[in-house]
């Protein structure tokens, strides 16, 4: 009985308090707090899990949304202070880790060439690390999950000649300082980014003259197909030629060329189609690269523009198919703030539709694999075995040739090979047999590292972020399992596959 | 249980540049245990035993260099640099006949052509103008050109339109995700098929797969995903296992795509009950330095043209139930650009294979490369709809009634009079 009337006791001293004790005293379902973690982080660790509790979702999700505001723990800087290419500038890329090119009149040796390319691996390796460490360790969970919408939405392939070197300067220089901003900021930083030049070939694409070089319509297709207007959005065949002539002579630099030494990415009016141009009904004025610019801003500025980001975000944090309702309002939104990320995301985390979808979304590989070691709690000092589950399981990081991305639905990830994958990557994480936490050989963090013993991940921790929530079936099969198999069975559940 | 772990750790390794999510699910693993393979599957064929394998050329391949139309001097205009030489002249096309010669990478090919065993329908592809791949991707995998809502695939469609009862393998897609193509209401399993392919997961270790049983015991689509991968694991494990203890191959042809189609191969031998197979390979997308006779279009069709030389070979005896179709979501454009590579068209060459081939012939209308006869001015035209080569397999080599040919492609075109001898009846 003494239970009963605790409880009974406890609500009745609960209405006795002011109102806002009471808030103070009501902290969020763990429902609630979990649902907020799946969407707006890569999901809960522990210490996340509290302290969304603590600070309520509505603060929580406030400061997301202005990330300069939160510290970044200390151990991440430090570990990312250590990734020197990613400070590193696109030029300096270049010359540091890119093609050998003859000094002097006198040409690299076949095996200076191949020692050359080991030697730029490492440029790669550390804008993945980069990429996992903030996913697995930011405080700023909202500011990666975005990296990760919009790196998806404007995808750059590492396999495409040297992007291999610039993805990691392109995530940091021209994703990730507007995920909240101005999609036409965005757009324009893609736009204008080495890499992309490259990947889209648009540093190919030059002025039609006798004999000379020419069109090439590859970024001018897509940027109006995948990253403005959708592949619906109204144009046609010529606005895709009319867009790539505007667009000719926006490429990458020669190196060492004597006219452009400090930028990667250069405009060259003498590349330039200066003739006149009708775009999309508009007479565009000839204007070399601020011709280019106005057609993207007028690309950014478009109604079809603002239904296919609205439709790709709502279908990112609510739904498969997300409902047509909430779209039109993320419309409305994105078009009465000029494209505003920020204030178009704040409609969206208000709406009921997000707070209905709990647990509706299937997890992406990427998503999958941060989201276990993350509520395992356990360390990382070693990236490579969560890189290569990701490519198992059919996304490797930087690894999307084609030009739309990563999915994100249940269709394109949900397999029978796949499940049962990811199940096997649980089993091996539980038993603390992934060796993520040995620093590798030559690493600053080996000796703190090294003491890391490869514990399995602790059952009750896990228990205690997912202890309420879990699915009775799930809880039964939790019950009836020997103890060594909780932590897989909850990291494999079918609870933790969605968010 | 120990020995999977590593795994995950040397799959790092494989996570170096341009490997597909295909090739990076290949990563070398322990030595498999061979001692509990159960020896299921060895049922005898369905029906007679005829099937189907679709690879799908992601990126749109350009069918104008692999299927080559010597004869025309507009295809030599037009390409400068990346054209692929007359036969007979030094790194020339190989001859097929006296319009179209094959793509020089793709010599592995030529016995089963002389043997007429390998067909093209040229000018092929599909009606609707989108020139976006993905669009275009989305049509040939759904089968409605211009019909964005379609739910499923229509290899899944097909497989519900083959008497059954069909197993968990029945349908099979080479790698680690499921295609939309064999996506919807019938069951499809997937399987990297990677050197690792025959290594047994720990989930299939039996304590462990009784807890995971139960916690995947619901009815909800993953429940119903890890119980058709325990299924399919299992059986395509055993079969695997079979047909390599059989000793009579050797390792499989070094590359990626050769390996998978050795295994593939195997696999089809191994399990009778398989009767769809999806393949894709991707890296056609050649905007910029195509090559001609060798660079990167010829570096990625010499794989391709021997990995199915493998699996024709692989599937021995069993080769002349086997139809194997090749395509590609569109065609290039007939002009090489500026940066010596090819850019967005529409008509391309379909590749059929098998030993029920009416082969060592060049199907289809051909439409011209003339300015007039280019499909806007630019890419070659399409003459036949690809959905009338796929109905064409489908009725004469799987026997598909014509009622059952309509839910697998709604409003189909008529059938193409010129492809009635495609295949022996």
């Amino acid at each position: 009985m003494l239970p009963r009337y605790a409880g009974i006791l406890a609500a009745l001293c609960l209405l006795l308090l002011p109102p806002a004790a009471r808030a103070r005293a009501a902290p969020p379902s763990d429902r609630r707090v979990l649902h907020v973690l799946n969407r707006l982080a890569f999901g809960p660790t522990l210490a996340d899990f509290r302290r969304v509790k603590a600070l309520g979702i509505r603060r929580w999700i406030a400061q997301q949304l202005d990330p300069a505001v939160i510290p970044e723990p200390f151990d991440l800087t430090l570990r990312l202070d250590q990734l020197g290419t990613l400070q590193d500038s696109a030029v300096e890329l270049r010359q540091l880790y890119g093609p050998l090119r003859p000094v002097l009149g006198i040409k690299p040796t076949p095996e200076e060439m191949k020692a050359q390319q080991q030697r730029a691996r490492i440029v790669l390796e550390q804008a993945q690390e980069d990429r996992v460490l903030r996913a697995l360790m930011s405080r700023r969970q909202l500011q990666e999950v975005m990296v990760d919408f919009w790196f998806n939405h404007f995808n750059v392939f590492a396999g495409k000649g040297l992007d291999r070197i610039w993805i990691g300067n392109y995530v940091a220089r021209a994703i990730r300082p507007f995920v909240f901003g101005h999609f036409r900021d965005l757009l324009l930083a893609t736009a204008k980014s080495p890499a992309m030049l490259v990947y889209l070939d648009n540093t190919e694409n030059t002025a039609q003259r006798q004999g000379g070089p020419g069109l090439n319509e590859n970024y001018a297709r897509e940027v109006m197909e995948l990253h403005t207007l959708g592949v619906d959005g109204g144009y046609t065949q010529q606005d895709v030629i009319t867009l790539a002539r505007i667009l000719t002579g926006w490429r990458i630099n020669t190196p060492d060329g004597g006219r452009f030494p400090n930028a990667a990415a250069v405009f060259v009016g003498a590349r330039h189609d200066w003739g006149p141009k009708v775009f999309l009904g508009h007479k565009m004025t000839a204007s070399g690269r601020a011709e280019g610019e106005e057609a993207l801003t007028m690309l950014a500025r478009s109604p079809a523009t603002a239904r296919h980001i609205s439709y790709e975000l709502a279908q990112y944090f609510v739904a498969d198919r997300p409902p047509p309702a909430l779209v039109d309002r993320l419309a409305q939104r994105f078009l009465a703030t000029d494209g505003d990320i920020r204030a178009v995301l704040q409609t969206l985390f208000a709406s009921p539709e997000f707070w209905n979808s709990a647990g509706d979304k299937y997890k992406t590989p990427f998503e999958y694999v941060i989201s276990a070691v993350r509520a395992a709690g356990v360390p990382v000092y070693n990236v490579r075995p969560l890189l290569g589950a990701m490519a198992a399981l059919g996304e490797p990081l930087y690894g999307c040739q084609t030009p739309d991305g990563y999915k994100n639905t249940e269709m394109a990830w949900l397999s029978p090979d796949a499940t049962l994958r990811r199940i096997d990557f649980a089993l091996a994480l539980a038993r603390g047999a992934l060796s993520i936490g040995v620093a590798s050989a030559g690493s600053p963090f080996m000796l703190v590292s090294q003491g890391a013993p490869k514990t399995p991940v602790d059952a009750a921790r896990l228990e205690a972020i997912f202890g309420t929530t879990l699915s009775s079936r799930t809880r039964a099969a939790l019950a009836a399992a020997p103890p060594g198999l909780r932590a897989a069975l909850i990291l494999g559940s079918p609870d933790f596959m969605m968010r | 249980m120990k020995r999977r772990d590593f795994l995950w750790l040397a799959g790092g390794g494989a996570l170096a540049l341009g490997i597909s999510p295909a090739q990076a699910a290949i990563v070398p693993g322990p030595r498999r245990d061979r001692a509990a393979v159960p020896d299921r599957g060895a049922t005898p064929a369905t029906a007679d035993g005829k099937r189907l394998v679709v690879v799908m050329l992601r990126g749109a391949v350009d069918g104008l260099n692999v299927v080559v139309p010597y004869a025309e001097k507009a295809y030599y205009d037009a390409r400068p640099t990346i054209a692929i030489a007359r036969p007979g002249t030094p790194n020339g096309a190989l001859e097929l006949d006296a319009r179209f010669g094959l793509h020089p990478a793709l010599a592995s090919l030529m016995p089963l052509w002389r043997r007429g065993q390998l067909a093209f329908v040229h000018a092929a592809g599909s009606p609707d103008p989108t020139r976006s791949h993905f669009d275009a991707q989305f049509y040939i995998e759904s089968g409605t050109p211009g019909v964005h809502m379609t739910p499923d695939g229509w290899m899944n469609r097909l497989l519900a339109a083959l008497p059954g009862p069909h197993g968990p393998t029945a349908a099979i897609a080479v790698g680690p995700i499921l295609p939309r193509i064999l996506s919807g209401r019938m069951k499809a399993a997937n399987l990297p098929l990677g050197p690792a392919a025959t290594h047994p997961l720990p989930v299939a270790m039996p304590a462990v797969k009784a807890a995971f049983d139960r916690l995947y015991s619901g009815a909800g689509a993953l429940a119903r995903a890890y119980r058709e991968g325990q299924m399919a694991h299992a059986e395509l494990i055993g079969a695997l296992l079979r047909e390599e203890e059989k000793a009579d191959n050797g390792a499989p042809p070094p590359g990626v795509f050769p390996g998978q189609a050795a295994r593939l191969a195997e696999l089809l031998r191994g399990d009778r009950r398989i009767r769809l197979a999806f393949a894709a390979l991707g890296g056609w997308d050649t905007h910029v330095n195509q090559g001609g006779h060798q660079g990167q279009l010829a570096n990625h069709l010499r794989p391709l043209g021997e990995g199915l030389a493998a699996l024709a070979r692989g599937l021995g005896a069993e080769w002349k139930d086997t139809a194997v179709v090749v395509i590609s979501e569109f065609g290039r454009t007939l002009r090489e650009n500026d940066a010596h590579g090819t850019d967005h068209g529409h008509g391309n060459v379909i590749w059929v294979l098998g030993g029920a081939v009416r082969g060592g012939r060049v199907y289809g209308e051909w439409p011209g490369l003339a300015p007039a006869q280019l499909y806007q001015h630019r890419d070659l035209a399409v003459t036949t709809d690809f959905r009338q080569v796929l109905a064409a397999v489908l009725e004469r080599h799987l026997r598909l009634p014509d009622t059952a040919l309509a839910a697998v492609f709604p409003s189909p075109p008529a059938a193409a009079p010129g492809l009635a001898g495609l295949l022996e009846a």
